[in-house]
């Protein structure tokens, strides 16, 4: 008798509780599904603060065209942020992702819609055939728009103590050897590096690496190296990593050596350079660097801050361009959002951000006079018409590598591990399968 | 006999007003016709009160049966749902980890034990399981050895408040929190250069060179642990002085009366007496030092061989998105986490430790 009442009890009660739950479940799914005809839009990204505000100009310029209600949200997770949204149904209307294997994985799951015809169009007619390529998943269709962009084979001087000091820009490898070693002689340091980034420690080395490659191998080596049809520790890899390491494993040639290397942050190290006198003469580093500069400095940028291109080194391969963005695409299928995306396309969604300065821009119909300052319009004008350009290898690599083995390996290194041993220990943890 | 009625009468319109409102405001949601605050504000109210509801309807149908077999069943009705939803929330999770430890990177393919081998076998790995042992054995020890001490000495102490507030202070703090402000004390600047880190200013003030303390292992993981052991210390010596008290202060008193010294008193009397407490605490740390991510994520991110279970777990599943990887690694954690649990557990209900 208990027991039968029991289990009647207890069927009346576990459907209720089921019926609670899934409750719960489609309430989490109603927020994706959630009113097409309202005009909101989400877009989450990785990049905050000052560059975040920057981009609000552009979307706010957006929702004043067409009277929808756009709003851009940064994660210093977004990664991990992003694929648990999609995974739990979720996602925002459009993500910016760094990461072009992050693209073809959500497209191959179905999480996010090609573009529309038009917009490929605006695609075809605004862009070099490389951003079209790298914005296309293994389908064949083309899901991301890029927007702002950078380039990262610079090389930051602070131009007035430069000046003084009589150094001059070096086109040559072998120009460059010759200047460090007249720093030292005079008593100063050529570079400051700095590897910290918190959970992404690591990637100015990767980037370094990738960069030397370029000159060393040339680009056909580079996207069989980033692909994997030659393995990690390839001779033409091991010899880019001892370029790399005769300069950062130089005591005299780095500020602070090894150690500083590893506990700097990336974008600390641009100060020393500006520092009176300066501690370093040189950072490499992508265009964003220039945010990160003291205020004093970021005000008369043409005056202070000088910029070269990381030399040649094997002149059959000339200066190529290295570089990342981060590509716009879509989770939602609202009108509204390819709306967006053609927008992305059009300069005057990129002028207003060229003149506050910070980015730089891919687009072909770009008027380079928009530029802030004579430093960007350079450096854009070397994008735009660069022979060569490649996306950052670590970002093309499988996770596993690109924002794991590949970043401890370049820290690993600078801590004093051998090339071999970093290389083949990437090597090993290339993943297997997919 | 008429208020019977009544209560049946209740039963009547109740059971299916329950009914209508829970399904129909999940229907509601499902169509997804309010914007997120409405959403939001609606499901809080129609959540509670479909809660409220749900259990005064059960009891209500309970009481329909007769008054021997409401007793026997009314307890599980109250705490039937809990449990339920508390084993959907753990108990499926669990059972899918478990399943996906032996499949492949995207959770397709059975693989047997591959995802084992790795978490076995991988230098990363390995090191990851070395730190994590020394986290789980000096972060304990330490913890409770600190916690022991300060109790006692606090026992003993005019300022017995103040002491323990400040050691108990970090408590209140997050583990990320604590790892931000260390960051600033372990913080390390080229020689020549000012200082900012605290203990980098204190060595090159006498006269040495500023240390890279974060970077060299195996050394590094104990100046991690050093933010666990500060943060972990306050709550040993709350659990700990509270049991002290409660030591009969008789048995202390004939002790001192037969001539035993205090150390001989706190080691052959007061120990032996809170041994339950110390066993309790340093379980309940084990299981802290064990699942501890937050330090190591926030402080090297498991750079310079800092690595621990948790914190390559983390990175497996999310970053690499090595889904077969990352549940092997949790399956690990958990079956290291289960004899702690079991002990503790056991104690529990043998005694009330707290």
């Amino acid at each position: 008798m208990i027991n039968k009442g029991m289990k009647a009890v207890a069927l009346v009660f576990s459907t209720a509780a089921v019926l609670g739950l899934v409750s719960c479940k489609g309430n989490k799914k109603s927020s994706t599904a959630k009113s097409t005809d309202d005009k909101t839009i989400r877009i989450f990204g990785a990049f905050r603060g000052e560059e975040a505000a920057r981009f609000d100009e552009i979307v706010k310029l957006f929702n004043e065209k067409t009277g929808c209600n756009a709003v851009y949200e940064g994660s210093p997770e977004f990664e991990t942020q992003i694929l648990v949204q999609a995974e739990a149904g979720t996602p925002p209307d459009i993500a910016a992702i760094p990461q072009p294997g992050m693209m073809k994985n959500f497209a191959r799951r179905g999480f996010i819609k090609p573009l529309s015809k038009e917009v490929v169009t605006k695609i075809d007619e605004n862009y070099a055939p490389v951003w079209k390529q790298l914005g296309t998943a293994d389908d064949g269709k083309v899901y991301g728009v890029f927007h702002r962009v950078n380039a990262k084979s610079f090389v930051w001087y602070p131009k007035k103590a430069w000046e003084a000091k009589g150094y001059t820009v070096p086109k040559t490898w072998d120009e460059l050897t010759a200047l460090e070693n007249k720093m030292v002689a005079n008593g100063d340091t050529p570079w400051s590096i700095g590897f910290e980034s918190g959970a992404a420690t690591g990637w100015v080395g990767t980037d370094w690496l990738e960069d030397v490659m370029l000159r060393t191998a040339g680009p056909d080596v580079y996207d069989k190296w980033v692909s994997h049809k030659i393995p990690f520790n390839d001779p033409a890899v091991m010899n880019a990593l001892n370029y790399v390491g005769s300069i950062m494993l130089n005591g005299k040639y780095v500020y602070g050596g090894t150690t500083n290397i590893l506990t700097q942050n990336y974008g600390d190290s641009i100060k020393p350079l500006f520092e009176n006198p300066p501690k370093a003469y040189m950072n490499r580093q992508g265009n964003f660097i220039t945010g990160f500069m003291p205020e004093d400095v970021q005000a008369h940028l043409e005056e202070d801050v000088g910029v070269f291109a990381l030399p040649s080194i094997d002149p059959k391969y000339g200066t190529p361009v290295l570089g990342g963005g981060d590509q716009f695409v879509a989770f939602s299928d609202k009108k509204e959002v390819q709306e967006f995306m053609e927008f992305l396309t059009t300069w005057e969604a990129c002028a207003p951000w060229a003149k506050v300065g910070g980015a730089l821009f891919p687009h072909k119909n770009q008027n380079f006079d928009d530029y802030g300052n004579a430093i960007e319009r350079d450096i854009a004008k070397i994008l735009v018409n660069a022979t060569v350009f490649r996306f950052d290898a670590s970002d093309m690599m499988p996770a596993e590598v690109g924002a794991g083995t590949f970043w401890t390996g370049m820290v690993d290194y600078v801590s004093g591990k051998d090339a071999k041993t970093v290389l083949t220990a990437i090597e090993n943890s290339w993943p297997k399968s997919n | 006999m008429k208020a019977a009625i009544s209560e049946k009468m209740k039963t009547l319109y109740v059971v299916p007003l329950t009914v209508i409102i829970m399904s129909g405001g999940f229907l509601l949601l499902r169509t997804g016709m309010m914007n997120q605050v409405l959403t939001t504000v609606f499901a809080i109210i129609w959540g509670t009160a479909s809660v409220l509801l749900l259990f005064y309807s059960l009891n209500l149908l309970a009481q329909l049966m007769k008054a021997k077999l409401y007793n026997a069943v009314i307890p599980y009705i109250f705490i039937g749902p809990a449990v339920l939803i508390m084993g959907w929330y753990l108990f499926v999770p669990t059972i899918r980890s478990l399943i996906l430890s032996f499949m492949d990177k995207r959770g397709e393919h059975f693989i047997g034990f591959g995802n084992y081998a790795y978490v076995f076998t991988d230098p990363t790995m390995l090191v990851s399981i070395r730190n994590t042992i020394i986290w789980l054995v000096s972060g304990t020890v330490f913890s409770v050895l600190f916690g022991l001490i300060a109790a006692v000495l606090a026992d003993r102490s005019q300022i017995e408040k103040l002491g323990k507030t400040l050691i108990f202070m970090p408590m209140a703090i997050s583990l990320v929190g604590a790892g931000v402000i260390w960051k600033f004390i372990y913080a390390y600047r080229p020689e020549g250069d000012t200082q900012i880190g605290l203990l980098n200013a204190i060595v090159t003030a006498c006269g040495g060179k500023p240390q890279n303390w974060l970077g060299t292992a195996p050394a590094n993981n104990l100046f991690l642990i050093a933010i666990f052991i500060w943060l972990q210390t306050g709550f040993a010596l709350v659990v700990l002085s509270a049991a002290l008290k409660s030591v009969s202060s008789e048995m202390i008193e004939a002790a001192r009366i037969d001539g035993a010294g205090e150390f001989r008193i706190i080691l052959q009397i007061v120990i032996p007496s809170i041994a339950g407490s110390i066993v309790t605490v340093s379980t309940t740390i084990l299981l802290a030092a064990l699942k501890c991510f937050d330090i190591v994520f926030s402080m090297t991110n498991g750079l310079y061989g800092t690595e621990v279970l948790a914190s390559q777990q983390y990175k497996q599943m999310f970053k690499f998105l090595h889904y077969g990887r990352g549940s092997a690694i949790a399956i690990v954690i958990l079956l290291a986490v289960s004899p702690v649990i079991w002990y503790n557990l056991k104690e529990f209900n043998k005694k009330e430790v707290f």
